[in-house]
């Protein structure tokens, strides 16, 4: 009954440790394409799914960079080459006062980057999803973990796969549509 | 979300489990029957708003000389509002984002309301230097780099300037974070939401959230680096403010001691704001399990030891005054505490160095309807801190030929109190349509939150 029309097999279960517990087993039995969904942040699926794989830091730092020029540049080029201005004889190149404008534009860019960057790499706004076909899925934002093995996997097959999570501890196992 | 420490929680009541904890906070959003008291706390914030409403628009019809403010004391109560208000949201960001890098667990269930406080201070305070230019429209571009038709620039050489930028980005470095903060929990509203129209409202404003494991990866990454940002930015925005003093040559405004010190005052001030809140907030809604005693009397120390900061301040401009062998300072500060207006000093003193110390006996500390009372004792204090700052250093300067007084008219009283009319409305709203405690973080601190190797 399995076929490309399936998005995956979705396993419920009702703690935290038995979500680790079949996690690393799925992984160990060489599942790649897996995920795990869960009411709040869990290190140990993390560990166990090796999701530690980040790349918002480089975003920030991007941002962070971009600001801290486009800062810079602004009032050097406002204060020095489009607007020069005698106010009490002080340099136009006032390197020290710009510093301070130039921190905020740093921190405001790379918050921005931050954000959107890690809205863009989770693919949001995304208002719909195979997983909420599954009734059960509503109480994955409240108190129930969830594991989701994609059709896409090289290893997926409909009744082992499905074996495997009842084996390890699912109160239930759902078929998710597409 | 500092990761869930293997040791007990006071910091959440016994006997919860996740759904206890969801469906209590989602509860008091998704409820059909709004208690009777947010109406009345509602009404009452609203008729303030529409007297700010009157205030404004009166102010823009006729200009500042509705205000007190005139030579010599051109900065009155606008910019001391102004000070007040942007030191109360510091509070919320100090919770949010430095207690979240010291892993203090204790800040989980205040952090989501302390820091909508944080954004709605910093929507009142950023009015004011708007509205004190009188017509701040002719304002935009001393302000805001643009390019416009007359070919101006702002003058970068200035604190002023400083201060748009560091406010500016200060406002929206926390409605980000707030956000962020929020898109799990608007997940979880959208799915427990029984009306249809909610249901897609949450929805829509959840973006698609669904828990998965590599979006909180992601997400927790953001989220540490965003207080990891938040932290010196929030100490450089009072540094900013101070400096709007510091670097004039004013007797009493030109101090070094003038950045930590506000920074000081403004957690100081900030903290008080949110025990006004909380207190009365855990009691309308049933939150003592979740903002139990713990965090009120950690909330009493951080006033305490900030307290103790700003007392050092006074000190030493009292001392500075006279060290400095300058007749205007030492002058400043005789004026200040003999003066025609030294009763606002003595009753700084009063609030924010004399009542505050009483929080050394426990007895006292762990007293909900004591702290109440020093919490709007030292919001007023606060309040005068900045009246002395700015009026008693103006009103008598370098020429005795020019003193003069200084006292607010009504409309400077109304602008002020219909701030607070926004302030409250906007927190009603905040109240009834967002969870007011972090849902997902609330859940880490569940007894059995993190697996451990010997169960399942």
């Amino acid at each position: 009954m399995s076929g490309p029309a399936l998005y995956g097999l979705l396993a419920e279960f009702h703690t935290p440790a038995g979500l680790v517990k079949a996690a690393e087993a799925v992984h160990a039995a060489g599942y790649r394409k897996v995920d795990a969904y869960t009411p709040y942040p869990m290190e140990e699926v993390l560990d166990a799914l090796h999701l530690h794989r980040t790349h918002v830091p480089k975003l920030v730092l991007a941002g962070g960079l971009f600001g801290m020029a486009a800062g810079w540049g602004l009032q050097y080029w406002s204060s020095v080459i489009e607007y020069p201005m005698n106010i009490g004889g002080r340099p136009f190149f006032a390197w020290p006062a710009f510093i301070v404008p130039t921190f905020e534009t740093t921190v405001l860019f790379a918050a921005f980057a931050a954000v959107f960057g890690m809205l863009a790499l989770n693919g949001f706004p995304q208002p719909y999803h195979p997983v909420f076909n599954v009734p059960s899925f509503v109480t994955a934002s409240r108190d129930r973990f969830f594991l989701c093995i994609e059709s896409g996997d090289a290893k997926f097959d409909g009744e082992k796969t499905r074996e495997l999570l009842k084996g390890l501890g699912a109160s239930e196992v759902s078929e998710v549509q597409p | 979300m500092a990761s869930p420490s293997r040791v007990e929680h006071p910091v959440i009541g016994p006997g919860h489990t996740f759904a206890t904890v969801t469906d209590k906070i989602s509860s008091l959003v998704l409820t059909t029957k709004t208690p009777l008291g947010w109406f009345f706390g509602f009404g009452v914030a609203f008729s303030l708003l529409m007297m700010l409403l009157a205030t404004v628009t009166y102010l823009l019809a006729k200009g500042t000389g509705i205000f007190g403010v005139n030579v010599p004391v051109g900065w009155g109560f606008d910019i001391i509002n102004f000070v007040w208000w942007i030191g109360i949201g510091h509070a919320g960001t100090l919770i949010s984002a430095i207690l979240l890098l010291l892993r203090q667990q204790w800040r989980t269930s205040i952090n989501r309301f302390a820091e909508a406080m944080t954004l709605f201070a910093v929507a009142c305070a950023g009015m004011f230097p708007i509205l004190h230019m009188g017509r701040p429209w002719v304002g935009a571009y001393w302000l805001m780099p643009y390019p416009n038709t007359m070919g101006l620039w702002p003058n970068f050489r200035s604190p002023l300037i400083w201060d748009v930028f560091a406010v500016s980005t200060y406002a929206t470095v926390s409605a980000l974070f707030w956000f962020v903060g929020l898109i799990p929990d608007l997940a979880t509203l959208r799915d427990r939401a029984q009306n249809r129209a909610v249901k897609t409202v949450y929805g829509m404003l959840a973006l698609g959230w669904r828990g998965s494991a590599r979006h909180w990866a992601n997400y927790e990454m953001a989220y540490l680096i965003l207080a990891g940002l938040s932290t010196p930015l929030v100490v450089s925005v009072h540094t900013v403010v101070s400096f709007d003093f510091a670097v004039g040559v004013v007797p009493g405004w030109h101090a070094t001691v003038f950045p930590p010190y506000f920074v000081a005052g403004a957690i100081y001030a900030g903290f008080a704001m949110v025990l006004t809140l909380a207190i009365p907030l855990r009691k309308a809604y049933g939150l003592e399990d979740f903002i139990t005693m713990k965090h009120i009397e950690n909330m009493a120390k951080v006033m305490l030891a900030t307290s103790l900061v700003v007392a050092y301040g006074y000190l030493m401009e009292a001392f500075m005054a006279w060290y400095s062998g300058n007749v205007y300072e030492r002058f400043m500060m005789w004026n200040r505490v003999t003066g025609p207006l030294s009763w606002t000093y003595w009753m700084l003193i009063l609030c924010n160095v004399v009542v505050i110390n009483t929080l050394w006996l426990k007895r006292l500390r762990t007293s909900v309807p004591y702290l109440f009372f020093v919490s709007l004792v030292v919001s007023v204090g606060m309040w005068l801190e900045r009246f002395v700052i700015i009026v008693t250093s103006l009103h008598r300067d370098f020429l005795p030929s020019s003193w003069g007084n200084y006292r607010g008219t009504p409309f400077d009283w109304s602008m002020f109190v219909g701030t607070m009319g926004l302030f409250l409305t906007l927190f009603f709203l905040f109240i009834r349509f967002l969870p007011t405690i972090s849902i997902f973080e609330m859940r880490t601190l569940v007894p059995g939150a993190v697996p451990k190797e010997d169960e399942a």
